[in-house]
């Protein structure tokens, strides 16, 4: 299993593919609505992403209050 | 559908639907490619009796207050069923609010009961204020076995043992307190009657009936005016289906398209665009042959559905598109935010049947509605049968608040006289919007005249409820207000919230402070967050009471300062 640190960049690397940005630009605090420009049906797909890759379902209610993708990583960490 | 205007409150209509059509499906849940639930009408009410049984013993007479914080599914209409049947109001609470305000709100309410899905109670019971709650019986949905509910009980296990009793209620009592919002400052609870829903449901009845076999797919919180009416009162009062969504993925939606046959949705702008820009991505990708052909096919739809909507040409010109739409798609409905006249026109071109609206909450859901004949993207349609709207103070171009009068406008602002008086006047509801009537009597959006912002989502958002999260900036003073408010501009759309502060004598405005407010805005909803800030030299001007006189001090910046002078965050 996967250590906190390990999700949360592959969190990083997964959200730079899939958002067409470069993984150096993204740093584990920041706000992924603003920092990707995204709004919260876009931040839904990134969760999509996320289920296929760490092959666990993330419920919708996952993502509720989260915009930051260490909080992101907790949560996803919590259930694998 | 049943002929609305026979009954009294809103739980005999439900109770007159169950009776009608029992062995029709009234509700199916799906959560990804799993049916969780699907249940008859008749299995709907045995559940929900159950349930008002064990409420009843519990205390919840006529009038009770009761809470419901749930997503979109089967529990949520269940419960609703149940206290509208014991002569209950409800309070249906945004579930994407923050546990804190979530409490605020409750304790607001004066709620006695609550239903609340399990993972929305853990995030309570975590709460700073989890304290303060006073709500009396707390029933907690899906709860994992062994799950420590802190006090609340489990709703599957909450059975009577005795039947439940029929509650009457008049067209007058309250039914549903609906919060439009205000969770940082002055809550607005939107105290609606059995009256006021019954009254709307009959006017839209006509224009997009429901019968058995038509499905309604919920998408918008259920909280919302918008999907209590379409996926709820309207589809039970006509034998229709509620299909639910636990996972509202673009993906899972397009595909419910197809495996439900939808015949409605209710959609935000929000997720109309997202549908769009997929659509547009698809379109993109096809053979240059293959794209001008559509073009074409387009071209010819446009030119035969400019004065009435021709479902049967559409379907069959752009048959692989409507197919995805499930082919019996009747309305796509977008409210709870404007929307842009071009998004409208590309599923119009298209010959998907899209019908935009205007609304709101004080006044039960539609005020306006779009009949496509002329199909007018440009306008938000005539009002609905019933529904006056007179234009105030109107410009030299026809443009002032609108106003609005109906038997579906609300009681009051729940234990708030004084915002009721300035909302209500002489039995016209302010809308706070700025809109023209045109010849043909259609209604024309162009701004907003009251402090606030609407996002795409849907989400009202006033400067009040957010100024809590900037106190004890290091400055003298600061307000948050919606720039268009400050500096009136024509447009429903892309509106912002900004800071104004008014910095300490002799300051000047330092890192630490815009890193501090640059936190203090990231830790809001992302739907809350400010675009940006300006410093504003001068006194605030205050009231007796201390509290800022805000058309004063926007009067004062619009005359001082240009919008460009308002620095990003």
């Amino acid at each position: 299993m996967s250590t906190l640190d390990q999700t949360t960049e592959q969190i990083l690397t997964l959200a730079a593919a899939h958002f067409k940005v470069p993984r150096a630009a993204l740093q584990p605090d920041d706000d992924f609505f603003r920092k990707l420009g995204i709004n919260s049906l876009q931040a839904l797909d990134l969760l999509t992403r996320l289920e296929q890759h760490f092959r666990i379902e993330l419920p919708d209610y996952e993502l509720q209050g989260v915009s930051d993708f260490r909080t992101l990583a907790e949560r996803i960490q919590s259930r694998l | 559908m049943l002929r609305l205007q026979q009954y009294k409150c809103l739980g005999e209509a439900l109770r007159a639907a169950l009776e009608k059509w029992p062995g029709e499906t009234c509700l199916v849940e799906a959560d990804r490619e799993r049916e969780n639930i699907r249940l008859t009408y008749r299995q709907f009410g045995e559940t929900a009796l159950t349930l008002a049984a064990a409420m009843q013993e519990a205390g919840l007479v006529s009038g009770t207050r009761a809470a419901i914080l749930m997503t979109n599914q089967s529990k949520w209409l269940i419960s609703a069923y149940a206290v509208l049947f014991c002569g209950g109001v409800l309070v249906p609470l945004d579930y994407k609010l923050p546990a804190e305000d979530q409490l605020k709100l409750l304790a607001h309410s004066k709620a006695e009961f609550s239903v609340v899905e399990y993972h929305l109670w853990r995030a309570i019971t975590k709460a700073a204020n989890f304290g303060e709650l006073a709500v009396r019986n707390i029933l907690v949905t899906e709860a994992p076995a062994g799950a420590d509910l802190a006090g609340a009980k489990r709703w599957e296990e909450f059975c009577g043992a005795r039947d439940a009793v029929f509650v009457p209620r008049e067209p007058k009592d309250d039914v549903c307190i609906v919060y439009s919002s205000g969770t940082g400052g002055r809550p607005k609870g939107c105290v609606l009657t059995h009256g006021n829903y019954l009254e709307q449901a009959a006017a839209v009845a006509p224009i997009f009936p429901f019968w058995p076999g038509a499905r309604y797919l919920s998408i918008i919180p259920t909280n919302h005016a918008i999907d209590f009416m379409g996926g709820f009162i309207m589809p039970f009062t006509g034998g229709g289906t509620v299909v639910h969504l636990r996972t509202l993925r673009p993906e899972y939606i397009r595909e419910a398209f197809t495996r439900y046959a939808i015949t409605y949705m209710a959609v935000v702008p929000l997720i109309l665009k997202s549908l769009q820009r997929g659509l547009t991505e698809k379109f993109g990708a096809l053979p240059p042959f293959k794209r001008r052909m559509l073009n074409v096919l387009i071209a010819v739809n446009r030119a035969f559905t400019k004065s009435k909507p021709r479902p049967g040409l559409s379907r069959t010109l752009l048959k692989d598109i409507h197919a995805a739409f499930g082919g019996g798609l009747r309305a796509l409905l977008v409210g709870g935010a404007f929307t842009e006249p071009s998004t409208i026109e590309f599923f119009h071109d298209l010959g998907i049947p899209i019908y935009n609206g205007y609304g709101c909450t004080e006044a039960c859901t539609a005020i306006t509605l779009n009949d496509q004949r002329p199909f007018r993207p440009d306008t938000v349609g005539k009002p609905v049968a019933g529904m006056e709207i007179r234009i105030l103070n109107p410009l030299a171009d026809g443009a002032g608040e609108v106003a609005v009068r109906s038997k579906t406008v609300m009681s009051r602002y729940l234990d708030d006289p004084e915002m009721t008086a300035e909302t209500i006047v002489d039995g016209w509801l302010m809308t706070g919007d700025l809109g023209r009537l045109d010849a043909s009597g259609q209604l024309q959006l162009f701004g907003r005249k009251k402090n606030m912002i609407v996002t795409e989502e849907g989400k009202n958002v006033y400067p009040e409820d957010i100024e809590a999260a900037f106190g004890g900036l290091a400055v003298k003073e600061s307000c948050v207000f919606a720039a268009n408010y400050l500096w009136p501009a024509r447009t429903m759309t892309g509106e912002q919230l900004m800071l104004v502060i008014h910095l300490d004598p002799g300051q000047e405005i330092f890192p630490a402070l815009v890193e501090d407010i640059t936190q203090r805005n990231r830790r809001l909803a992302n739907y809350k967050r400010l675009s940006g800030y300006l410093v504003w030299r001068r006194d605030f001007p205050l009231t007796a009471s201390m509290k800022i006189k805000r058309g004063v001090l926007a009067e004062e910046i619009r005359a001082a300062v240009a919008r460009d002078k308002m620095a990003a965050l």
